[in-house]
């Protein structure tokens, strides 16, 4: 490859607007042009949609706050550096290389966003949802959390603090939500299948 | 650069389209562009941050026109025209162009592993200028390349809250002009400094900065 094109000042933005506007056609041209060019493999593609939508998932997440909810030293360990104790459970991996956890408590609620793209921690909750990589969503919740919780159903106090965390490098937020009251008996594996995806980016509550 | 993508504090967006309990693809057709993304041959020098600066670099009004990925589409196509793996033509035509030869070199599903990563964190000899608790003031560049310093936040004073050790720095690795390790942070800014008295005094926002965009305040 020659020099001039390893700068992305170099990015081609040809006009592509005559392309085939279905974005399921623009797809389809372009995965068999890259197969017919030796650039992709079908079956590559299948592995990476088969792995990453059903191997990895918040039921990863659930799995580290259903610990550190019965684990009193391993919640502190958690707390002090997640990264080590998500690699503890073996979640480290694509897009989750750094990680922080944030308790919610009765005092504090913590929301996690990516404003500039929508960074997501891929191997403890899985591919972000639609609503995360929304416009609406990036621009909104470092502004006003508390009116984008309301409409979520999350109504918080004027005594709780809010803190909304803004991925803006390869440091991953993940939330660990406030155990719901009711729950004292259950066991861990139990407790994982409360936690949810939205409770463990911020943007809910849980109940049983 | 101070794009569209910027929309951290932006006005006019409306609701956030939340779905509870959203499926992660709404259509075979994401499902394809995703694996098709993730599963393809780059130019060398497409690395990570390049990759989130392409998608920075599109036309604001293709960027807010296209679903999400519709944008990693694009920004696919864009990369591998720039890196010269596919002609304009080719891609207007779905089709390669006569008598090229094929690749051989394609990644093989036996590669794709979600716990594979690449680590970001680098060992600099140069300590950290910050400790937990200093006060700070973010930095106020308006570059026209890459930068992860959201405009909400620049020029603005808040305190460390937490130091991650050295981190590769966008800035200059999405332009593939060095990863410049340096100290990075999680700074926490007051509420009412960048959103003024609507803000509750209480609230706080959070985001991770390099130390090149910091000074002592």
């Amino acid at each position: 490859m020659s020099k001039e094109h390893t700068h992305s000042d170099s990015l081609q933005y040809p006009d592509l607007a005559h392309l085939p506007s279905d974005p399921a056609l623009r797809m389809k041209a372009m995965e068999s042009l890259l197969v017919e060019k030796g650039l992709v493999k079908p079956e590559t593609i299948d592995a990476y949609i088969e792995k990453f939508e059903h191997e990895i998932g918040p039921h990863n997440g659930a799995r580290v706050v259903a610990r550190a909810w019965v684990d009193a030293a391993f919640r502190e360990r958690l707390l002090r550096n997640a990264t080590g104790a998500v690699r503890e459970l073996g979640f480290i991996g694509s897009q989750t290389t750094d990680v922080v956890a944030i308790e919610n408590t009765p005092d504090v609620h913590n929301l996690v966003v990516c404003t500039l793209c929508s960074c997501y921690p891929w191997t403890l909750l899985g591919l972000p949802p639609s609503w995360y990589k929304s416009y609406a969503y990036r621009s909104r919740v470092v502004r006003e959390p508390r009116e984008v919780l309301k409409e979520f159903g999350v109504e918080l106090g004027e005594d709780v603090e809010v803190r909304v965390w803004d991925s803006t490098a390869e440091v991953r937020y993940l939330v660990v939500p406030e155990r719901p009251a009711g729950t004292e008996e259950m066991s861990e594996e139990a407790l994982a299948a409360v936690v949810t995806r939205d409770s463990m980016i911020g943007a809910a509550k849980l109940e049983v | 650069m101070d794009g569209v993508h910027d929309m951290g504090g932006m006005h006019g967006f409306g609701k956030v389209p939340y779905e509870k309990d959203e499926p992660t693809f709404h259509h075979e057709w994401e499902r394809r562009v995703w694996g098709l993304c993730q599963g393809s041959t780059y130019p060398d020098c497409a690395n990570l941050d390049y990759g989130r600066h392409s998608i920075e670099l599109m036309p604001p009004d293709l960027y807010l026109s296209y679903s999400y990925f519709e944008r990693w589409l694009y920004s696919l196509t864009t990369t591998l025209l720039s890196g010269e793996l596919v002609t304009l033509e080719e891609v207007q035509d779905g089709k390669a162009a006569p008598g090229s030869a094929p690749r051989t070199d394609a990644a093989g599903p036996e590669t794709v592993d979600p716990y594979a990563h690449d680590e970001h964190r680098r060992e600099i000899d140069a300590g950290p200028l910050f400790k937990v608790g200093d006060r700070v003031r973010t930095g106020n560049p308006h570059p026209p390349g890459h930068t992860r310093l959201p405009r909400y936040a620049r020029d603005k004073v808040g305190h460390i809250h937490l130091h991650h050790g050295a981190h590769v720095l966008p800035d200059t690795n999405a332009h593939n002009k060095g990863e410049s390790p340096m100290h990075l942070y999680t700074v926490a800014l007051s509420a009412r400094d960048l959103w003024g008295p609507d803000a509750s005094v209480k609230d706080k926002i959070f985001l991770d900065v390099w130390e090149c965009h910091l000074e002592s305040a």
